[in-house]
C-alpha cells in the first residue's frame, strides 16, 4: 500500500504473472468436468458381455448378435470359405494386421489370427464397415465375403479388407468358446 | 458494519422470542402433535466432517444387515452389483462381486423364443426388488409398501429447527439420515406413555418421523447376524452399520466430492489472496 | 456516460479491419474497459458481476445435465440418479446446478437490498430497476419449474401447489391451471413443459439481462453517496479498477458456494425429493425452497375473507402483490436523497424491512399453526406498509443529513484523518492505470 513498493516493478510484475496463471489453472480444472461428462459413463461401461449359444449354426449360416450397440456377426464359414481365406497371400492385403483383440496388436493378418485356435470355421465380428461405420451385407463381393453398399468396400471370407475405401480389416472382439456350442463376447 | 452487526442481533433476538413462544404450546404426551416425539440421537460417523470416509469393514457389516435382514422387505432399486467392487465401494474385488452377483437371481427376458427367463445375476445388475411390484409390496406387509432404500439415508431427516440450522452450517452437519436411521431402529421395545392409542398392527417408536408407530415391526435383534470381523453383534452395532451402509449407497461418491471439495476451497483460498494483493496494487494510487 | 466520444483506438490492421465493419472491439472496449465507474463503490456492487457468472455457471451446467435428464414421469427420478452415480463427474455438476440455483437467488437477494439500501432505483434508473424485477420473476419462474424436474415428493406438490395459485382466479381459474398442466392434475404433459421452459428462459434472462446492462451503461452506476458523478475525478476506468475488484468479490462468493457444494450439497434441498414423486400421498409438510419462503408465509397468512374476496383469492393477490410493490418502487420513495447513508430514519425502516423478509422467510419453513399464523400476519403487514405508507410519507417528512458536493469529495473527507496516503495520490485517477 505504501508508496515505496509501486516502483519495484518486478515484485509487480511477479503478481499479475501469479495471479493469471492461477485464473488460467482455475479456468481449465474448472473445465474439465465439462468436458469429463461427455465420455461413456459407468453403466455403459459396465455393460455386461453377451452369452451366444451356437448349437443351432450349421456351416455356412451365420446370426447376429447385439453387443455394446454393435452388430456382431457370428459365421460357421464353409470349408470353401476356409480354403479361400488361407489361400490369400500377405502380401496382397491391404491391412496386413489381424486386428483381432485377442492377439497382439501387431499380429499378421493371417487367416488364423482372424479366427481362434482350434475353430478355425468360425468368423466372430465386429461387422461394422471400417470406412464409415455402414454395416456390410454377408456372403457378397468379388471376394465372397462382405460387401458394403455405402461406399463399395469389398471383404474376404476373413473379413479382410481387399478392395474399397475402409482401411482396416473388420474388428475382432473380445471372445472365447466357453463349451462347444456356447460363445463368451466381451 | 456495525450496523449490520447490530440488525442481526436484533433479527436473532426476534426469532428466538418467536421460538420461545411456539414451544410453550401444551404438550400432552398420550396425544403428541409434532413428530417425532424424540430427536434423533446424533452419534458420531466415519463419514461426518470435511475429511469423512467411509470405513470398508462397517460397509461390509452394514452389507451384511442389509443382505440377511433389510432385503427381505425392502428393494434397492438403484444400485448395481458392480457399485459395491473396489476402493468407491465396499471394498470388494472383482471376483467377490462376480460371486455376489450370481447368488442372486435376475429375471431377464425375452430370449429368443419369446419367453422370459431367470438366469444369475452379473455385477452389471440391479439389486433384485423382494416384490414384483409396488401393490404386492403394500398387500404383504399390512397395506404399506416398505421404501425404497437406495435413498434412504438421503430421503429421511429430521427437521433440526432454529438456531440449530445454523450452526449445522459450520458443523457440516450430513448425517440427519443416518442418525434417524440408526434412532428408529434402536427405538422399538419402548413402553408408550399412559393412555396413549397404538393403532392395530402398529409398533410404537418414539423416534419414527411421521406418526407414534409405524407398520414395521422391530426389525433387528441382538446376536441375529453373524459378525467374522469381531464387532458386537448387537441391535446398536447393527444399526450403525446399516446406516453407515445406507449413507454409501445413497451417496457413493461422498468421500471423492469431499477430497475434491477440499481441493477446489484451497484453490479458491490462494487465487483469492493472488487477486485481493493484484487488487490493492491497482487500487494503491486511488483513494476510494 | 456512453453518449461520451469512445476513447478506442485500434491498434492492429486487424482491429482497424473490424472497426470499420464491426466495431464489436470497440463496444467491448467501451463497455468493459474505459468505461467510467464510481471509484467509491463498495463491494455490494460487485453482485451484478457474480450474478452474470452465476447465469453463466447455471446455464452451462444446465445444457450438460440436460444430455442425461428424461423428462418422462418414469424415467425422471432415476435419470437424476443415474447422473448422481454413473455419469462422470455428474454429482458435481448436479450438486453445483442445484445449489447453484440457490446461490443464484442469494447474490439476487442482495443485490435487491443494495439497491433498496443505496435508492438505486430513483431517477434516472427506474428503467434499470424495472429490467432487474423482469430478471427476478423470470428467475422465479426458471427456478421453480426447475425444482419440478428431478420429480421427487416436493418437486410434485410444489408443482401441484404454485399451480393451484392461478386456480383462486374466479371464473376461469381453472381453465387457467387446466392449460398450464395440461390436464387434470401434474403429469407427464406438466412435466414435458416444464422440461421445455426451464430450458428456454435462462435465454431469456440473458436477454434482459443485455437490457439491464444497456440501461446501466446509459445511466451510470449509481454508488453509496447517490450523488451524480459530475468530474471525471469522480471515476475510475472499469478495467482494471472494477474487474480487479469485481474478480475479488467473485472468489469470495465463489469459496462459500463451494462450501455448500463439496460439503453441505443438499443443505439448502430438502429430504423428501429424494423420495420419487407419488400422486396419491401429499408429504406431511410442503415447502418451496428456500427463496420463495417468505412469499409463501404471506400467502399463508391470509386466513380470512376480506368482502367477496375469499381467503385462497385474496392469498394469492397478496403473494403477487408482494413482487409488484418491487416495481413501484421507485414511485413510492419520495425522497430526494438517494442513499440511505444520509437518511436516518429511512436506514432504520430498511433494517426492519431486512428483518422483516428473514422473518417472513423462517415462518414460511414453520407449520402454518398456532402464534406462526398470527405473527406471519403481522410480518405480512409490515412488509406493505413499509412500501405503501414508510417509503411514501418518510421521504416527506425525514430530514436528511448534509449531502456532500460530489463523489470526489466524499472520499476525501472519508480518508480524511484515516491512513495516510499520499497527497497526490488522489489526483485524477481517471488518467492512472
Amino acid at each position: 500500500m505504501s508508496a515505496t513498493d509501486i516502483h519495484d516493478p518486478n515484485r509487480r510484475d511477479f503478481l499479475y504473472v501469479a495471479t493469471g496463471m492461477a485464473a488460467v489453472v482455475g479456468a481449465g480444472a474448472v473445465a474439465w468436468p465439462f468436458i469429463d461428462q461427455m465420455r461413456p459413463d459407468a453403466s455403459t461401461l459396465a455393460l455386461a458381455s453377451v452369452e451366444v449359444d451356437v448349437a443351432s449354426l450349421q456351416p455356412g449360416s451365420s446370426l447376429i448378435v447385439k453387443w455394446r450397440g454393435k452388430p456382431v456377426v457370428v459365421r460357421n464359414r464353409t470349408e470353401k470359405e476356409m480354403k479361400d481365406g488361407e489361400a490369400v497371400n500377405l502380401a496382397d492385403l491391404k491391412d496386413p494386421i489381424a486386428r483381432n483383440a485377442n492377439l497382439p496388436s501387431d499380429a499378421p493378418a493371417t487367416d488364423a489370427n482372424r479366427t481362434t485356435p482350434g475353430k478355425e470355421a468360425w468368423m466372430v465380428m465386429v461387422q461394422v464397415c471400417t470406412h464409415l461405420g455402414c454395416i456390410p451385407l454377408g456372403q457378397e463381393g468379388d471376394f465372397g465375403g462382405w460387401f458394403c453398399p455405402c461406399h463399395g468396400s469389398q471383404y474376404d471370407t476373413a473379413g479382410r479388407i481387399r478392395k474399397g475405401p475402409a482401411p482396416e480389416n473388420m474388428a475382432i472382439p473380445v471372445f472365447k468358446f466357453i463349451s462347444d456350442t456356447k460363445i463368451l463376447i466381451g | 458494519m456495525k450496523k449490520i452487526l447490530t440488525s442481526l442481533a436484533l433479527l436473532g433476538l426476534v426469532v428466538a422470542g418467536t421460538a420461545a413462544f411456539a414451544a410453550e404450546e401444551e404438550h400432552n404426551a398420550a396425544a403428541p402433535t409434532h413428530f417425532p416425539i424424540n430427536e434423533p440421537k446424533e452419534m458420531s460417523w466415519s463419514f461426518s466432517g470435511p475429511f469423512g470416509t467411509y470405513d470398508k469393514g462397517q460397509l461390509q457389516r452394514g452389507f451384511k444387515v442389509y443382505k440377511e435382514v433389510c432385503s427381505a422387505c425392502h428393494s434397492m432399486n438403484l444400485v448395481a452389483f458392480r457399485t459395491l467392487q473396489g476402493p468407491t465401494g465396499l471394498g470388494y474385488s472383482e471376483a467377490q462381486i462376480k460371486s455376489l452377483a450370481a447368488s442372486y437371481t435376475i429375471h431377464d427376458g425375452p430370449n429368443d423364443a419369446g419367453d422370459m427367463f431367470d438366469r444369475p445375476g452379473k455385477p452389471s445388475d440391479y439389486f433384485p426388488a423382494p416384490f414384483p411390484n409396488e401393490q404386492a409390496a403394500a398387500s404383504a406387509n399390512g397395506g404399506a409398501a416398505p421404501p425404497d432404500m437406495s435413498l434412504l439415508a438421503k430421503a429421511r431427516g429430521v427437521e433440526r429447527g432454529f438456531p440449530q440450522f445454523v450452526f449445522d452450517i459450520f458443523t457440516q452437519y450430513d448425517a440427519g439420515g443416518p442418525d434417524y436411521i440408526h434412532s428408529l431402529l434402536t427405538g422399538y421395545d419402548q413402553t408408550p406413555p399412559a393412555g396413549m392409542v397404538i393403532p392395530e398392527g402398529t409398533h410404537y417408536n418414539p423416534y419414527f418421523m411421521s406418526g407414534v408407530s409405524l407398520k414395521m415391526p422391530k426389525p433387528l435383534s441382538d446376536g441375529q447376524v453373524t459378525y467374522d470381523d469381531g464387532a458386537p453383534q448387537t441391535v446398536d452395532q447393527y444399526s450403525r452399520d446399516v446406516a453407515t451402509f445406507l449413507a454409501w449407497a445413497a451417496e457413493p461418491h461422498m468421500e471423492e466430492r469431499k477430497k475434491t471439495g477440499f481441493r477446489v476451497l484451497f484453490f479458491l483460498l490462494a487465487f483469492g489472496i493472488l487477486v485481493y494483493l493484484t487488487k490493492r496494487r491497482v487500487w494503491a494510487d486511488v483513494a476510494h | 456516460m456512453s453518449e461520451g466520444h469512445s476513447t478506442y483506438t485500434p491498434k492492429t490492421g486487424i482491429e482497424r479491419w473490424f472497426d470499420a465493419r464491426m466495431p464489436l472491439p470497440r463496444l467491448i472496449h467501451d463497455s468493459f474497459v474505459s468505461y467510467p465507474v464510481p471509484r467509491n463503490l463498495n463491494y455490494m456492487w460487485t453482485f451484478g458481476g457474480i450474478l452474470s457468472i452465476m447465469l453463466v455457471a447455471q446455464i452451462l451446467t444446465g445444457i450438460v445435465l440436460a444430455m442425461h435428464y428424461t423428462s418422462d414421469t418414469n424415467l425422471a427420478f432415476d435419470s437424476v440418479e443415474k447422473i448422481m452415480r454413473d455419469v462422470n463427474s455428474g454429482w458435481l455438476l448436479r450438486y453445483m446446478h442445484a445449489n447453484g440455483a440457490s446461490f443464484f437467488f442469494i447474490a439476487v437477494y442482495l443485490h435487491i437490498f443494495r439497491g433498496l439500501f443505496y435508492g438505486s432505483y430513483k431517477a434516472p434508473r427506474e428503467l434499470l430497476w424495472i429490467l432487474g424485477c423482469i430478471i427476478y420473476l423470470l428467475m422465479m419462474a426458471t427456478g421453480f419449474m426447475g425444482y419440478v424436474l428431478p420429480w421427487g415428493q416436493m418437486s410434485f406438490w410444489g408443482a401441484t401447489v404454485i399451480t393451484g395459485f392461478f386456480s383462486a382466479i374466479p371464473l376461469v381459474g381453472n381453465w387457467i391451471q387446466q392449460l398450464l398442466l395440461g390436464g387434470f392434475a401434474v403429469d407427464d404433459p406438466t412435466l414435458n413443459r416444464f422440461f421445455a421452459l426451464h430450458y428456454l428462459l435462462p435465454f431469456m434472462i440473458a436477454g434482459v439481462v443485455v437490457l439491464h446492462i444497456w440501461a446501466l451503461h446509459v445511466v451510470g452506476q449509481s454508488n453509496p453517496t447517490g450523488i451524480e458523478v459530475k468530474s471525471k475525478t469522480d471515476t475510475v476506468a472499469f478495467t482494471p479498477y472494477a474487474t480487479i475488484k469485481d474478480a475479488f468479490g467473485m472468489i469470495v462468493f465463489l469459496f462459500v458456494f463451494a462450501y455448500f457444494v463439496f460439503y453441505l450439497p443438499n443443505y439448502l434441498g430438502h429430504a423428501d425429493n429424494y423420495i420419487v414423486a407419488n400422486p396419491l400421498k401429499t408429504p406431511a409438510h410442503i415447502v418451496p425452497e428456500w427463496y420463495f419462503l417468505p412469499f409463501y408465509a404471506i400467502l399463508r397468512a391470509i386466513t380470512f375473507n376480506v368482502g367477496p374476496i375469499n381467503s385462497k383469492l385474496g392469498g394469492v393477490l397478496c403473494m403477487f402483490g408482494a413482487i409488484v410493490m418491487l416495481f413501484l418502487v421507485p414511485w413510492l420513495d419520495t425522497s430526494k436523497v438517494r442513499s440511505a447513508v444520509y437518511r436516518p430514519w429511512y436506514k432504520l425502516f430498511f433494517w426492519l424491512f431486512v428483518a422483516d423478509a428473514i422473518l417472513l422467510g423462517w415462518l414460511g419453513s414453520q407449520p402454518a399453526e398456532g402464534a406462526y399464523v398470527f405473527m406471519a400476519q403481522m410480518a405480512t403487514l409490515f412488509y406493505f406498509a413499509f412500501f405503501l405508507i414508510i417509503l411514501p410519507v418518510l421521504g416527506l417528512i425525514e430530514t436528511p443529513r448534509r449531502l456532500p458536493n460530489s463523489i470526489t469529495e466524499a472520499v476525501l473527507e472519508k480518508n480524511k484523518g484515516g491512513s495516510g496516503h499520499p497527497a497526490g495520490a488522489t489526483a485524477a485517477p481517471q488518467t492512472k492505470g
